[in-house]
């Protein structure tokens, strides 16, 4: 009999005797690993190709390596030394930096490095220990007080600071680039103060490009909720063939759509000549139109407007007319009945595509590169300019570190409110 | 939306007013994409149009600028990096974001929203984030200025595209097919190439279209990670622009118009197809 089978038959079994719950435990298991090694493969792949290298680009940010790399010698001297001990380090410090100039190139260090670092706090730093290293490679034999050799080398030997600053910079993990990335340093004691007046660019370029992106975002609604209300409510054939033109731009190459701005806004361009053909501005006055804000803000409009759009299309074709309609039968002007029963059923779109173009905004490098001029210049430009030109790598990690972590804040919310699988494109 | 033949004098000024204020953002959109064609045949090098253009005079016209570009190696490399870039990396996309889709669609996947959350990342984080640690990260690996780095960099862009597009098709999808064909002694991949793919190809081939064109028109990274040897069309033409600008760039950019409405058109075609046999007809 099937009841005695059971050892108890409280608990229900499958044919093989398992308990049933233990049965379906084991099966889900078996599911919750099948869709697992289903999205591994992607899986491991973004997070080795993708978000571990945008880590260690973090990392770069906070670490120090160069003087304690290639100054050995000279950094285990100078930490056993303290400031208060005297004004200058003592003879074996000096000895000790002289040896790790000597044996630079055998044990593949390269002092350029480390006096390239100790530029970015005491100006001449290079020049000092580059010309330093070539006198003591130079001598023929050891002289009798290596501190009296280098000491004549170059001035900045004998400053004081100059200890005080490569004792900070031995420090492997270091607040400096972010203190930099928000204008502010350490002066020479390591209190941190602000940078001099014309020295401060990047809290102004934060603020600028926030200010740049909210006022994007704001001209992508203005422009793109009556165009998506009209889309969700025309007849869908004539609809179909509007959306094409919204598709379009939205599916063509980012650098023909600048080439283009290009093209209508220049001194030269099509627009200019139009104004000047219609009287509106005299020949030789043409208004600069491009190669300052005006052109990136002009230009990533353009470009961003789809991702408003079609957010809020797909909010408004779900919403049924009858609410409006109830609302003007029941005595609502048709003010009111917007405002107050359309509109607030397009917050989730509206939400969306704000967060969605702000988002994209705020990084955004292209447009500003190319006809945002100087002054239409934004924070990714800047990173873009030290990650090429500067090479100033961990200041470069530094400000990309505020931005991505503004951008992962966004994302976030993004993410809690609509839900990154709900995405529409197109 | 017709106006209802009661309607005021402020109801149809607003009427009007309403879709005038539309065809002006509908113009704002367009007129950047289609004014580049004609001055991409000036005869003259200007990035404006001529008198001879305006009154339709030939001498005003002219194909040089094709001419220039189809004679130019450079570019004509740029035009075959470019494409064996777009189609590797959105081949490996396409199929590595369809795997992971349909793990993600499944009930019992576990960190769902997690796992979702880190694979649409590469299309949220800043584009020069990415650039400047793949830069750090592919130089370290020795896949900096090669073909495979910048095709891994690429598939990397275009995998959320496919994840997003073949979730929300799988969403649609009817899981019992799967169940049905599992009982009639399918295995998982005679399953997957028999009954699923061809119910999810148009979300696939969409997927594999944006992932395509993302590489297409990828600029930053490329400008990171890839070499001399690798050198794509925008490359060649964000140093045109920079440099100096020839009409040849309007030239290019009118065939890349070009490709995009072929790719929108081919996008369009699946997405009636879907409507018809999901019984939505345009009314």
């Amino acid at each position: 009999m099937a009841q005695s089978d059971n050892a108890n038959p409280e608990v229900m079994t499958t044919s093989d005797g398992t308990p049933l719950k233990e049965s379906l435990r084991r099966s889900m298991r078996r599911n919750r690993i099948k869709a697992l090694l289903l999205v591994a493969p992607l899986g491991l792949f973004i997070f080795f190709s993708f978000v571990m290298p945008i880590l260690t680009m973090m990392y770069r940010s906070i670490t120090n390596p160069e003087i304690i790399d290639h100054l050995p010698r000279a950094t285990a001297e100078l930490r056993a030394w303290t400031p208060a001990e005297s004004d200058l380090p003592p003879e074996s410090f000096f000895r000790a930096i002289s040896l790790d100039m000597l044996t630079a190139d055998e044990e593949d260090r390269h002092i350029g490095r480390a006096g390239g670092q100790l530029n970015y706090e005491i100006p001449g730093a290079r020049s000092m220990l580059g010309r330093t290293g070539r006198a003591v490679t130079s001598l023929d034999e050891p002289p009798d007080s290596w501190k009296d050799f280098i000491l004549e080398q170059h001035r900045l030997w004998e400053d004081p600071a100059t200890y005080q600053i490569m004792q900070r910079q031995m420090n492997p993990i270091t607040a400096q680039y972010y203190l930099n990335a928000l204008d502010f340093r350490y002066d020479a004691e390591g209190n941190i103060e602000r940078q001099p007046e014309f020295q401060r660019i990047y809290v102004e370029l934060y603020w600028r490009t926030l200010w740049v992106s909210a006022l994007i975002t704001g001209l992508t609604i203005l422009l793109g909720f009556p165009v998506a209300y009209l889309l969700a409510n025309l007849p869908m054939r004539i609809s179909n063939l509007l959306m094409i033109l919204v598709l379009l731009p939205f599916w063509t190459s980012l650098l023909v759509r600048t080439s283009s701005w290009i093209v209508i806004l220049q001194s030269q361009g099509v627009l200019n000549d139009i104004l000047v053909l219609l009287g509106v501005v005299a020949d030789d006055n043409r208004p600069r139109m491009i190669y300052n804000m005006i052109g990136t803000v002009v230009g990533m409009t353009h470009i961003l407007l789809p991702f408003m759009i079609l957010p809020l299309y797909s909010v408004m074709k779900g919403i049924p007319p009858s609410y409006v309609r109830a609302a003007r039968s029941l005595g609502a002007n048709p003010v009111v009945a917007f405002f107050r029963v359309y509109l607030p059923q397009t917050v989730a779109g509206i939400g969306a595509g704000s967060i969605l173009v702000f988002i994209l905004s705020i990084g955004y490098y292209i447009t500003p590169a190319l006809i945002g001029g100087s002054s239409g210049q934004l924070i990714s430009n800047f990173i873009a300019y030290h990650m090429q030109s500067s090479l100033n790598w961990s200041l470069a990690a530094a400000l990309g570190g505020i931005l991505l972590v503004a951008v992962l804040i966004l994302y976030y919310f993004y993410n809690k409110l609509i839900g990154v699988d709900k995405m529409k494109l197109g | 939306m017709a106006l209802p033949a009661y309607a005021g004098k402020l109801e149809t000024a607003w009427y009007y007013g309403f879709r005038f204020y539309c065809g002006l953002v509908f113009f704002f959109l367009i007129t950047p994409i289609l004014v580049i064609i004609p001055l991409s045949f000036n005869a003259q090098p200007y990035f404006s149009f001529t008198t001879e253009m305006l009154t339709l005079q030939p001498e005003g016209w002219s194909l040089r600028w094709y001419e220039d570009f189809l004679t130019s190696e450079r570019w004509m490399q740029g035009i075959r990096n470019s494409f064996i870039i777009a189609i590797a990396a959105s081949f490996l996309a396409t199929s590595l974001g369809t795997l992971a889709a349909l793990g993600l669609s499944r009930a019992y996947m576990p960190f769902r929203n997690a796992f979702m959350a880190m694979l649409i990342s590469p299309m949220i984080v800043p584009l020069i984030i990415s650039a400047a640690g793949m830069y750090f990260f592919y130089s370290d690996v020795g896949l900096a200025q090669t073909f495979p780095g910048v095709i891994l960099a690429h598939t990397a862009l275009g995998t959320p595209f496919v994840i997003i597009v073949v979730t929300a098709t799988l969403m649609g999808f009817d899981q019992s097919l799967v169940r049905a064909a599992a009982i009639s002694g399918a295995n998982p991949k005679t399953t997957f190439f028999k009954v699923t793919m061809p119910l999810i190809a148009p979300g696939m081939i969409s997927g594999a279209l944006f992932a395509f064109i993302t590489s297409l028109d990828e600029i930053v990274i490329v400008n990171f990670i890839a070499g001399a040897g690798q050198r794509t069309v925008p490359m060649r033409m964000f140093a045109g622009i920079r440099e100096e600008i020839s009409p040849t760039i309007l030239a290019v950019a009118t065939i890349l118009v070009t490709i995009s409405v072929i790719l929108l058109t081919t996008l369009e075609m699946i997405r009636r197809r879907n409507e018809r046999i999901r019984g939505i007809v345009p009314q």
